[in-house]
C-alpha cells in the first residue's frame, strides 16, 4: 500500500513539473516537451505489451502512423475538429492491432516480432498507394491546422499543443496502471510468466495476448495522433521501419517492466537522435545500436528497473528494523 | 502469356535469392531458435566489401571467393562475441541484440562506403537472347549459381561427418554432446555458414537491385516469408517457401497490387501462412511437453 502510495505521489510530482514547465518554456522546448509526452506514450504501448505481456512487436511504429493518420485524414479532410479525432485514432490502431495480433499472438515467442516487423515495413508503402491518396495525400501527406486553445485562455497555441498532449498523456499513464494493476494485468503477467499454469487456472491466452496487444496499439495509436497534432503534417516517410526501431530502442532505455520508464524512453527517443545527428549522419544508428546491445548485456531492466532498485535500496536504508 | 512466364521466371530468380536468404535464417533458427533480424544487413556489409575488393581490381570471382570467406568469418565471430553470452536468455534480449547488430551494420556501411546508391557489374553476359529472350543473362546465371550453392549445402549436411555433427548439435545439443561432438564449436560453423549463404545472395542480387545501404531490408522481409511460409524449422521448406514466394511477389506485383505495394504481399503471406498453416509447408507443428 505504501508503495502505491509513494508511486502516485511521485507520478504527481513529476506532473505538476512538467505542468510547470509550460509556462517557463520558449515555443522550440514546448515542441521538444510535447514530443516527449507523445514518445512517452507510445513507449507505454510497449510496456504494457512487453514488460507485463512478454510480447515483443517491432512493428509499433505502424500503430504511430495509424494513429497519425487516422487523425490527419479526419482534420484535413473532414474538418474535425482535434479533439474528436483521437477516438477514432484508439480504436482504428487498436482494431488493426487486434486484427495483426489474432493469427501471430497463437503462436508464441517470435512470430508477433516477425509479423510486426514486415507490418511495419510494409505501412510506408500502403500509405504512399496512388490509389488512397485522395485519403493520405499519397507521397506529400497532408497538412492541417494548428490547435487553438479554446474559451480564449491566455495561452499561446504551442502552450496549449503540450497542455493538450500532457492531459491525454498523463490519462493514457493512469489507464496503463490501473490496468496493470487489476485482474487483467494479473492475467497478463500469468500469461507472461508461466502461460501454461496461466491457462489451467482459466486465463484464455490467445484472448489476454490479443487484447494486450489492441491495448498496446492503441497507446501507440494515440501517441501518433497526438504527434499528428503537434506536428500539423503527416507524410509517409515520416514513419519508416526506422521509426519502430526507435520506439524499440525507448522501450529498452526505458525499461521494458516499467511504466515510470517510459518517460525515460521518451525523453531518450526525443533528445538523442539530436545529440547524435550533430557527430554524423550515421551516428543515430551507431549509437541506437551500441546502446541496445550495451543495455541488453549490462542494463536489461532500463533506466526504470535501476530507478526502481535505488527506491528499494533507499527504503530499506530508511527502515533499518525490518 | 509471355509475360506471365516472363513473370514467373524473373520470380524464380528473385525466389533463389529469398530461398538463400530463408535458409540462412532457418539454420541459425534451427541451432539457437534465434531469428537473425541482422542477417540482412550482414550480407549487405559482405556485399559492400565485395564491390571494394572488385573496385580494387580483384576479378569478380576472386572477389567472391575471398568476400564469401571473410563473410564467413563475420559469421563466427558474431555468433562468439554477440550470441554467446544471450543464448539462453530471454527471446527479447536475443531480438534486441540482433536489432542492435542490425542498425551498427546498417549505419556503418553508410558511413563507410556512403549511403547513395552505386550499380554492382553482373559476371554472367550473353550476345544472344536465352530461352526465346525469357531471362536475362543475370538472371539465369544468379539462379544456377543460387542452385548450386543450395545443392552443395545440402549434400554438405547430408553426406559429411561434418554436417551430421552440426545436425546433432542443432536438433538435440545435450546428446550431441555426449557423443562427444563440440556443440559450441558446430553453433560457431552454423553462423558462419549462414553469413556465407547470405553473403553469396548478396553479391548475386546487387547487380539487379543496386547497391546501397538498406538493399537487403525488402528482401530480408520476403526472406521470412519464405521461411514461415516453408516451416521455419525445415531447411527444404525455406528453400521451397523462398521460390514460391518470389514468384507470387511477381505475380501479384504485376497482375493484382501494382508494383508499388509489393511488399505488403510479403505481410499477407505471412499473415495467411499463420492463419492457415502455422508450421508452414514442411515444418513440424509445435508441441512442448510441459
Amino acid at each position: 500500500m505504501t508503495g502505491n502510495r509513494s508511486a502516485l505521489g511521485g507520478a504527481l510530482v513529476v506532473f505538476a513539473v512538467l505542468l510547470a514547465l509550460a509556462f517557463v518554456s520558449d515555443s522550440y522546448h514546448l515542441f521538444q516537451l510535447t514530443m516527449l509526452v507523445v514518445y512517452a506514450v507510445a513507449v507505454l504501448g510497449m510496456v504494457v505489451l512487453t514488460g507485463y505481456n512478454g510480447q515483443i512487436s517491432l512493428g509499433q511504429g505502424a500503430f504511430f502512423a495509424i494513429g497519425s493518420y487516422a487523425t490527419a485524414i479526419l482534420m484535413a479532410n473532414y474538418n474535425w475538429p482535434y479533439w474528436a479525432t483521437l477516438p477514432v485514432a484508439a480504436a482504428a490502431s487498436a482494431l488493426v492491432g487486434f486484427l495483426i495480433g489474432f493469427p501471430a499472438l497463437r503462436l508464441g515467442g517470435l512470430y508477433l516480432a516477425l509479423t510486426t516487423f514486415a507490418l511495419a515495413v510494409a505501412v510506408p508503402q500502403v500509405l504512399k498507394v496512388d490509389a488512397l491518396s485522395g485519403l493520405t495525400g499519397g507521397v506529400q501527406g497532408l497538412t492541417m491546422d494548428k490547435a487553438e486553445p479554446p474559451f480564449h485562455l491566455p495561452l499561446t497555441g504551442d502552450q496549449w499543443i503540450y497542455l493538450f498532449t500532457l492531459g491525454v498523456g498523463g490519462l493514457m499513464f493512469l489507464l496503463a496502471w490501473n490496468l496493470t494493476r487489476g485482474r487483467i494485468g494479473r492475467a497478463m503477467m500469468a500469461v507472461r510468466e508461466q502461460s501454461t499454469a496461466a491457462e489451467a487456472m482459466g486465463v484464455s491466452l490467445a484472448g489476454i495476448k490479443t487484447r494486450t496487444f489492441a491495448v498496446s496499439a492503441m497507446l501507440t495509436g494515440v501517441a501518433g495522433a497526438l504527434s499528428s497534432i503537434a506536428v500539423q503534417f503527416v507524410a509517409p516517410d515520416s514513419f519508416n521501419f526506422f521509426l519502430s526501431i526507435t520506439l524499440f530502442v525507448g522501450l529498452v532505455v526505458g525499461g521494458v517492466d516499467s511504466i515510470p520508464g517510459a518517460l525515460f524512453g521518451g525523453a531518450f527517443i526525443e533528445f538523442v537522435p539530436n545529440i547524435a545527428n550533430d557527430i554524423s549522419k550515421a551516428a543515430p544508428g551507431v549509437v541506437y545500436g551500441a546502446i541496445l546491445i550495451g543495455f541488453m548485456f549490462l542494463m536489461p531492466r532500463g533506466v526504470g528497473g535501476l530507478l526502481a532498485r535505488a527506491l528499494r535500496r533507499g527504503r530499506k536504508l530508511a527502515a533499518p528494523a525490518e | 502469356m509471355i509475360g506471365l512466364l516472363h513473370q514467373i521466371s524473373s520470380g524464380i530468380a528473385s525466389g533463389a535469392i529469398y530461398a538463400s536468404v530463408s535458409l540462412a535464417l532457418v539454420m541459425i533458427y534451427q541451432a539457437t531458435h534465434h531469428v537473425n533480424f541482422a542477417q540482412g544487413e550482414m550480407a549487405t556489409l559482405s556485399t559492400f566489401v565485395a564491390l571494394t575488393l572488385i573496385h580494387a581490381g580483384v576479378p569478380f570471382w576472386g572477389a567472391f571467393v575471398i568476400t564469401v570467406v571473410l563473410s564467413f568469418g563475420l559469421g563466427v565471430a558474431v555468433e562468439r562475441v554477440l550470441m554467446r553470452p544471450v543464448m539462453n536468455a530471454p527471446v527479447l534480449t536475443s531480438v534486441g541484440v540482433f536489432i542492435g547488430l542490425l542498425l551498427i551494420i546498417n549505419a556503418l556501411d553508410g558511413w563507410i562506403f556512403g549511403f547513395t546508391i552505386k550499380s554492382f557489374p553482373s559476371p554472367f553476359h550473353s550476345a544472344h537472347p536465352l530461352l526465346g529472350g525469357l531471362v536475362s543473362p543475370h538472371e539465369l546465371g544468379e539462379t544456377g549459381l543460387t542452385v548450386v550453392v543450395l545443392t552443395l549445402v545440402w549434400l554438405f549436411f547430408r553426406f559429411t561427418p561434418l554436417g551430421l555433427a552440426m545436425r546433432a548439435a542443432a536438433h538435440n545439443p545435450s546428446s550431441a554432446r555426449l557423443c562427444g561432438i563440440n556443440v559450441s564449436r558446430m553453433l560457431g560453423l552454423g553462423w558462419g555458414l549462414a553469413a556465407a549463404i547470405g553473403a553469396a545472395a548478396g553479391i548475386m542480387v546487387a547487380p539487379v537491385v543496386f547497391l546501397d545501404p538498406n538493399m537487403m531490408s525488402g528482401i530480408l522481409l520476403y526472406a521470412f516469408a519464405g521461411a514461415l511460409l516453408g516451416g521455419i524449422d525445415s531447411p527444404l521448406g525455406a528453400v521451397i517457401g523462398g521460390f514460391v514466394v518470389g514468384v507470387l511477389e511477381n505475380i501479384f506485383g504485376a497482375y493484382i497490387v501494382g508494383t508499388e505495394l509489393k511488399l505488403t504481399v510479403a505481410l499477407i503471406i505471412i499473415v495467411a501462412v499463420l492463419l492457415v498453416k502455422p508450421a508452414g509447408l514442411l515444418g513440424r507443428a509445435v508441441q512442448v511437453r510441459v
